[in-house]
């Protein structure tokens, strides 16, 4: 990638007048050699797949580990049956839901997009998914929203970590929650520094948030984290939009994440030894597992 | 990094780094192997050890032994699918020396009798780098096409070959030579900017002093 600051981005917005998206877009038509549309054509294919599976979530299916499964249909249960009366309101309801669905799909082996990994795979979706389908907008739009996301992953990748094994969950769901919440910025309006001062805030919320997963597996607390990487990129977008800024520049806020990321104990980096994964419970459920498995 | 290693892979999960990035592992092997393998004697270390067979590791590995993609929905029964295929197969953890958190070691026998030994880490979000070749240091992620080339370590090898390759109008993106610490020879790796022919490499493999050219293209 030619950038390597959510700010460069910006300036090359500023300097061709071009949106945030097609900066991103052009990048990649360089960076792979592909024409305009062959970029389209990957982005589109990514899309639908997304679509496929926040369609084929499957009610019913446990993962292996017995451990989760079935949540995202409570959810969308009470969301049918409450409507607007819920804490939340329907809208978001649906995005907790589709975050809670996606994430159960993925430790079910089912297929999935992994954005920007498969343990975070069901952030995005859960806020575009909603947003295509009860908002009127069209899959150009979306698919403009994608490119946003995935220039701004494609910062934190470069200047920090995506991977809980280096940087803990805040390089996963945080950075997760960062490309969400620019995506949205775009689909509401926004312009480019809107985008990364939403993606800013919305990494600055979870920094520090440490990978430990119980057993090892990719079940909890990953299935629910995703519900907190959604929830937490609408209201980082909604902040954006209503022209509040992150007071520590974007950039710095990834750079920050590196460092904690590089500071944060082993134990609490994807090797499922402490935090959630240390509790009492953890271990228990964790022996179980293990004992089933051998 | 692309824009598609962001979103993407698309992928059977639970996990990028110890399932999609682990059929990647298997299946690059199975190219440096060049023949279909028939036993595998795997050492996992770091997170792949402490939590590689929660994450289906083990079994996406021996997918990808089998030539499947990370996206193949048949990835949970690999294990089945191996004895079906006459792949035998061992697991063994084990703490290596300054290696990647997510390393796997992978020595291989194929249906002919060749045998390579790959150390290769899953670096997060579903990419991988090879780390070590037949216990010779050797860093590359084949995303581009590359040239693996074991030589004699002797002068002339490493001009031998760049003359080869731009004869045949080939892009060097990235040249490196890894000497073993004993033994006199010495792997070269070369990744380029466009496809090589099969002539090319049949060019390479002629010249001086080379025991053995693979050529890796997973696109
Ligand atoms: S806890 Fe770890 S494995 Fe789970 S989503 Fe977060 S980073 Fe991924």
């Amino acid at each position: 990638m030619a950038f390597e600051a959510l700010q460069e981005i910006v300036f090359a917005c500023e300097q061709t007048k071009k949106a945030f998206w097609q900066v991103i877009m052009e990048d990649d038509m360089t960076e792979r050699e592909v024409s305009r549309d062959g970029s389209m054509a990957q982005m589109k294919y990514t899309w639908d797949a997304m679509l496929q599976s926040a369609s084929g979530y499957d009610r019913s299916l446990k993962s292996k580990s017995g451990l989760v499964g079935g949540d995202g249909a409570k959810m969308e249960d009470y969301y049918k049956e409450k409507g607007s009366e819920s804490l939340c309101g329907e809208y978001v309801d649906r995005v907790i839901a589709g975050a809670l669905q996606m994430g159960e799909s993925n430790a079910c082996m089912k297929r999935i997009v992994a954005a920007p990994t498969a343990g975070a795979c069901g952030v995005l979706p859960a806020v575009l998914v909603p947003y295509y389908t009860t908002r009127g907008c069209g899959e150009g739009k979306i698919l403009e929203a994608l490119y946003t996301a995935a220039g701004i992953g494609q910062i934190i990748a470069t200047r920090a970590s995506i991977s809980g094994a280096a940087g803990g969950c805040q390089a996963e769901i945080g950075s997760a929650s960062a490309m969400a919440a620019g995506a949205l910025v775009h689909l509401q309006g926004g312009n480019a520094q809107q985008i990364i001062q939403a993606a800013g805030m919305a990494l600055k919320n979870l920094l520090g948030l440490v990978c430990d997963p119980v057993a090892g597996l990719v079940e909890v607390p990953c299935v629910k984290r995703n519900v907190i990487g959604a929830v937490n990129a609408l209201s980082s977008a909604d902040m954006a939009m209503a022209g509040i800024t992150s007071r520590i520049p974007p950039d710095q806020v990834i750079d920050a994440m590196r460092e904690i990321g590089e500071r944060m104990d082993p134990a609490f980096r994807e090797t499922a030894q402490g935090g959630l994964a240390g509790t009492a419970a953890g271990m228990e459920i964790a022996g179980r597992i293990l004992s089933r498995f051998i | 990094m692309n824009i598609f290693d962001i979103l993407g892979p698309i992928m059977v999960g639970p996990s990028s780094s110890h399932t999609a990035g682990a059929v990647k592992i298997g299946n690059i092997s199975l190219k440096l192997l060049q023949e279909k393998p028939v036993r595998a004697d795997i050492i996992l270390h770091g997170s792949f050890a402490t939590t590689g067979s929660g994450h289906g590791t083990d079994r996406a590995l021996i997918a990808g032994l089998l030539g499947m993609q990370p996206d193949d929905m048949r990835i949970p029964d690999s294990f089945q699918l191996a004895k079906r295929e006459g792949l035998e197969f061992t697991f063994t953890n084990k703490t290596l020396k300054n290696a990647h958190p997510n390393t796997a070691v992978l020595s291989l026998t194929g249906e002919t009798g060749h045998t390579i030994e790959v150390q290769a880490a899953s670096i997060g979000g579903g990419r991988v780098e090879i780390h070590k070749l037949d216990g010779v240091d050797a860093f590359f992620s084949a995303e581009k096409p590359t040239l693996i080339i074991y030589n004699l370590d002797r002068r002339g090898s490493v001009s031998d070959v760049a003359s080869v390759l731009s004869l045949n109008h080939i892009n060097i993106a990235n040249m490196h030579l890894y000497r073993a610490k004993k033994g006199g020879f010495a792997v070269m790796v070369i990744e380029m900017d466009q496809e090589i022919s099969q002539y090319a490499v049949q060019l390479l493999e002629g010249l001086d002093g080379i025991q053995k050219v693979v050529y890796l293209n997973m696109e």
